[in-house]
């Protein structure tokens, strides 16, 4: 593999990471981590649209008006959409179910368009499809965890699996109601990020 | 029926907050909070494009989309249902409404237009948008509830983007702890808010 391909791939995993340095697409997803099995299909369908329409994109890049890219690039986005819309509401119909719009709104999720607009606009098609599933990965990565953690603290289960027997049924565990409400995704990713910029200082704000 | 439209908009307003309960718009949520004139400007924003295109993508939906939708153009078109195309045709909309919102207002509030800048068109990607729209099919609202729901969402966006900036403004002057700067603390910020605003859940009109 190449370094450049390198880069692209596994870049975007912990020292770019799409939501934690570079604030975007925080907008759709967090709603669908209060499970774990959830936040895998929604990783799933994003790191397939972003792949798909970083090569789409690249492959036709050349040929779009500078005018009007962004109302290609929408369209192109919307339609890899309804195909993984179609394609969920067919296989794992409940899952598709539970994640309501939040398949839908992967259309205006900032990091699908950003990928498109800095990257695949500027570069040939396998480096663009590679950093598709890069910043994808890195998406899925924050997802995954707050998920785990959702789920685990909240409900005492991982893939709907008991994993901390829970005290209502005879068990130890007494779950932490908030970690199932929104506020706690918030304070989820805000230690992840603290995490990750003590680890990393050069991402610190000043 | 009014007692029912009141209802509804607390609840869009309050209850199911779309930044706090929903997660929608979180991008210009986190972006354009770091001063509050600059909050205002984008959550008078969001309210008007939200207010506008709610009832445009029902009737959308309704009369051209769903199943059975475009029966009124005779027998034969009863049984196309075009609603795997929804997400193209309100994007479509959402961007086009605004792009005709920003002429108008340009053409006769300008000072408006330019307090606005460049957050104006930056609205056609924000979720809450689309998310609403979304909602809107998925719960079966009507025309008036529709309206209703889109206006409430608006202005609870507003609401919590300028309490957010309000925050943050004072919140120059703390000491932060230094991976937690900026992002980090803004989250932890939010979800302190979401919590207030989880108080108005038991809330019933």
């Amino acid at each position: 593999m190449k370094a450049a391909h390198k880069k692209a791939l596994f870049d975007p995993l912990v020292n770019d990471n799409p939501i934690a340095s570079q604030v975007l697409g925080i907008c759709s997803a967090l709603a669908v981590t209060t499970k774990l099995e959830t936040s895998v299909v929604m990783s799933l369908a994003v790191i397939a649209v972003m792949a798909l329409s970083n090569l789409s994109i690249s492959v036709i890049r050349n040929f779009i008006p500078p005018s009007i890219r962004i109302i290609v690039q929408l369209t192109i986005i919307a339609s890899l959409v309804i195909v993984t819309d179609q394609v969920l509401q067919a296989f794992v119909f409940d899952i598709s179910k539970q994640l309501s719009v939040f398949v839908g709104l992967i259309i205006t999720n900032c990091i699908v368009m950003g990928r498109a607009e800095a990257f695949a606009m500027q570069n040939p098609p396998v480096d663009s499809f590679l950093d598709g599933i890069g910043n994808g990965l890195g998406y899925s990565l924050i997802l995954l965890v707050v998920g785990f953690f959702r789920e685990l603290l909240g409900a005492g289960k991982l893939f709907g699996y008991s994993v901390m027997p829970l005290v209502t049924e005879g068990g130890w565990y007494q779950p932490n109601g908030l970690m199932v409400l929104a506020p706690g995704a918030f304070f989820l990713i805000g230690i992840f990020i603290w995490l990750l910029r003590n680890f990393k200082p050069e991402l610190r704000e000043s | 029926m009014f007692e029912h439209y009141l209802s509804l908009a607390v609840k869009a307003i309050f209850v199911e907050n779309m930044a706090l309960a929903f997660f929608l718009g979180m991008c210009s949520f986190l972006a354009v909070s770091k001063k509050v004139d600059t909050a205002l400007g984008l959550g008078a924003a969001v309210t008007f494009v939200l207010t506008i295109t709610a009832p445009l993508n029902y009737l959308l939906y309704t009369f051209l989309l769903k199943e059975g939708a475009m029966s009124w153009l005779g027998p034969q078109f009863a049984s196309i249902d075009l609603s795997f195309l929804r997400f193209l045709a309100f994007i479509g909309s959402i961007a086009a409404a605004v792009q005709i919102v920003e002429m108008v207002m340009d053409k006769f509030a300008p000072a408006l237009y330019s307090a606005l800048g460049v957050f104006l068109p930056l609205i056609a990607v924000n979720c809450a948008i689309l998310g609403a729209a979304l909602f809107i099919v998925e719960r079966d609202y009507t025309l008036g509830e529709s309206t209703v729901f889109g206006l409430g969402s608006g202005i609870g966006f507003w609401l919590a983007i300028v309490a957010l900036a309000a925050l943050r403004e004072k919140m120059v002057y703390s000491n932060v702890p230094l991976g937690l700067r900026g992002l980090g603390i803004t989250f932890i910020v939010t979800g302190l808010m979401a919590i207030g605003f989880m108080a108005f859940a038991g809330i019933q009109l």
